[in-house]
């Protein structure tokens, strides 16, 4: 291994510094036994069993899983489509404006998009609830699976499609069989990336919420506005965990998975 | 008493009008947008035959082969298959297999898989698929690759999967887009007899794109030599190498000398006069060609004599210099510059150790060919 530099030690330093120190105080603060938010009162997991016991924020819990589970599915769906149309549907009418429209939501603010969505289900729907905040998510987050999709589908060689086509499959088969199968990881990223930005979207559900449909981070939102609850913690320390121990296991099998690839290449050459 | 000769059966439908052809090209044009890449091209293929589809990069060769697969729709005229219009036809929908030039294969799939997928796409019984895959491996030699994906087989095994399983359906067509580039020469000459022999056995019919001349020559039973969209030239191997109909195609296939002169006539053919008190040269020809004319004259080095002396039973001498002499190990190439400046290429087979040697660089010599050696060129 190299030695680093002291000028590239201290940039590294400062960076990881500037991103983690926050992190690092909220884990350890959610372990503490004080009262006190800020003052450190002795180890204790206590405000991990309060937790549990809060049933409005277990509830929170539980609707935004489901509105990302279900935001995530469709909005791979639909982003897959829009991305195989716009890649492979060669150079029809008016396809830079489909093109340019389905990434707009892309760097459209979040407040604009919110505040149009809930002026539309104003007009479409009696109440809000679950259902409009998981067409609000499907609508902005279609567009990054879309983004995501296609970039694989740029890449994949087409005459994989074309073969299966002169082997007798119709489109929709070819789709199915060889197409779906061999950008399956870029659609899974899209889901997982779908489903992280439902899972911490603040702003448009704010827009499209209803009674009774009150996400995760609606509800801290709230509760931070009167004081910061030492449960608070726990529950951030909680997801903190999740979602490092799904980006662990990601890269490791990814990692393995082209280890072997090209230990099976180097094999299959050799004894050639 | 001397055995009757067997007549040797040739294969040449073409040469017999009763014959149906199995692909016709009527009068096939395809544009895209301005480029023309396809021009009122006029093609008949026959059953059997191994027909190559020859030329540079962007001379329509793939464009062509992709309107026999489906891919490409003619702009103008029509494509026949055993008499039936197939342009309406969709590509999963024609008894018409392709051998991508990226092979193609499917990576997710074993190899087995692959060579079934269109089996299963067929109106082929269920328990017939395995008996069918299990022939294409033998065929191929794949035995013992069949549990594998794509990416643990070397390039060569890649290559015959996806000819085992662009034949599995058994098509009446069989296309195939630069098969052997991605291989090494020694393994694409050996693939080259391999194809043809598979060729042989199947008795499917073949069309091959190649830019490689010597390819086109080795496997094919006809070659059709193309240049921005149109056909120059179809025949033979043999045809096209000795008898070119003009510059281009001489110029394309292997090595040739070209000589420029005006033309005088005499019984039997022309005499070219290339160089001011050079001796003309003597060349039999059938064209019909005016005193005065100007005309090119190819000539093979290979038919082409280098001595010391004349040697007075060929027709034609020139004197000149050996600037560069290029060891190919089987042969030599003599270049040789004659009075007038004109650099002429002459090979000699190496029949005698390289030590024993008759002539090197800057020695006079003699070449010396025959009147039927070259031929007459007007375009």
């Amino acid at each position: 291994m190299k030695k680093l530099s002291w000028f590239n030690a201290t940039s590294l330093t400062l960076g990881f510094a500037f991103l983690y120190i926050p992190m690092i105080i909220l884990v350890v603060f959610s372990f503490n036994g004080g009262r006190n938010v800020a003052i450190w009162g002795g180890f204790s997991t206590k405000w991990y069993g309060e937790l549990f016991n809060d049933e409005k924020f277990l509830n929170a819990a539980f609707i935004t899983l489901r509105v990302a589970l279900a935001t995530a599915t469709l909005a791979t769906i639909l982003g897959t489509i829009a991305a195989y149309v716009l890649v492979r549907g060669g150079r029809f009418y008016g396809r830079s404006l489909f093109a340019g429209m389905t990434y707009a939501p892309l760097v459209m603010p979040d407040v604009i998009l919110g505040l149009s969505l809930l002026l539309l289900f104003k007009v479409m729907f009696s109440q809000s609830g679950m259902l409009t905040v998981i067409l609000a998510h499907t609508t902005f987050t279609m567009c990054y699976v879309s983004v995501v999709v296609s970039s694989r589908l740029v890449s994949f060689d087409k005459s994989l499609e074309e073969a299966a086509s002169d082997l007798g499959a119709s489109a929709f088969d070819t789709f199915i069989s060889v197409t779906l199968p061999n950008i399956a990881p870029a659609v899974i990223s899209g889901w997982l990336l779908a489903f992280t930005l439902s899972l911490d979207d603040l702003v448009i559900a704010s827009f499209t919420t209803g009674p009774g449909a009150t996400t995760l981070p609606i509800e801290i939102f709230s509760e931070v506005r009167r004081g910061v609850k030492p449960q608070i913690n726990a529950l951030s320390t909680i997801m903190i965990g999740i979602v490092t121990v799904g980006v662990l296991i990601f890269s490791i099998l990814s990692k393995r998975q082209i280890a072997q690839r090209l230990r099976d290449e180097k094999r299959a050459e050799a004894s050639a | 008493m001397a055995q009757p000769h067997k007549t040797p059966v040739v294969f040449a439908p073409w040469e017999n009008p009763t014959e149906k052809p199995l692909i016709e090209f009527k009068g096939v044009t395809k544009r895209f947008g301005d480029f023309t890449a396809i021009d009122n091209l006029t093609l008949n293929i026959y059953q059997r035959e191994f027909f190559a589809l020859l030329g540079p990069s962007g001379c329509g060769k793939t464009t062509l082969m992709r309107m026999l697969a489906g891919f490409e729709d003619p702009t103008e005229g029509a494509i026949l298959l055993g008499g039936q219009d197939i342009v309406p036809v969709p590509p999963n929908k024609r008894p018409v297999n392709m051998m991508f030039q990226s092979y193609a294969l499917f990576p997710h799939l074993s190899v087995w898989d692959n060579i079934a997928f269109g089996l299963r796409r067929s109106d082929m019984p269920r328990d017939q698929i395995g008996e069918r895959v299990q022939e294409m491996l033998r065929l191929t030699r794949l035995e013992s690759f069949a549990k594998r994906k794509p990416h643990q087989i070397s390039g060569g095994q890649r290559q015959r999967v996806a000819l085992a399983r662009s034949l599995a359906k058994a098509p009446r067509l069989l296309l195939l887009d630069e098969p052997l580039g991605a291989l090494d020469k020694k393994l694409r000459n050996e693939t080259q007899f391999e194809l043809m022999d598979i060729q042989e056995k199947t008795g499917t019919t073949f069309v091959i794109v190649t830019h490689d001349q010597e390819e086109a020559m080795t496997v094919a039973s006809r070659i059709a030599v193309m240049d921005h969209g149109k056909l120059i030239q179809v025949d033979t191997p043999a045809g096209i190498y000795e008898a070119p109909n003009s510059v281009y195609v001489a110029d394309f296939i292997g090595d040739v000398n070209i000589i420029e002169g005006n033309a005088k006539r005499i019984e039997g053919g022309i005499e070219i006069h290339y160089a001011e008190g050079a001796a003309p040269i003597r060349a039999m020809t059938d064209l019909d060609i005016a005193d005065g004319q100007r005309v090119s004259y190819a000539i093979r080095p290979e038919k082409i004599a280098v001595s010391s002396e004349p040697l007075t039973d060929r027709a034609n001498h020139a004197r000149g210099k050996i600037i560069d002499i290029g060891y190919l190990g089987h042969l030599s190439s003599y270049f040789v510059t004659l009075g007038n400046g004109q650099k002429v290429e002459a090979s000699m087979t190496n029949a005698r150790r390289l030590s024993r040697r008759d002539f090197t660089w800057d020695d006079q010599v003699c070449l010396s060919w025959t009147d039927t050696a070259g031929v007459v060129l007007t375009r």
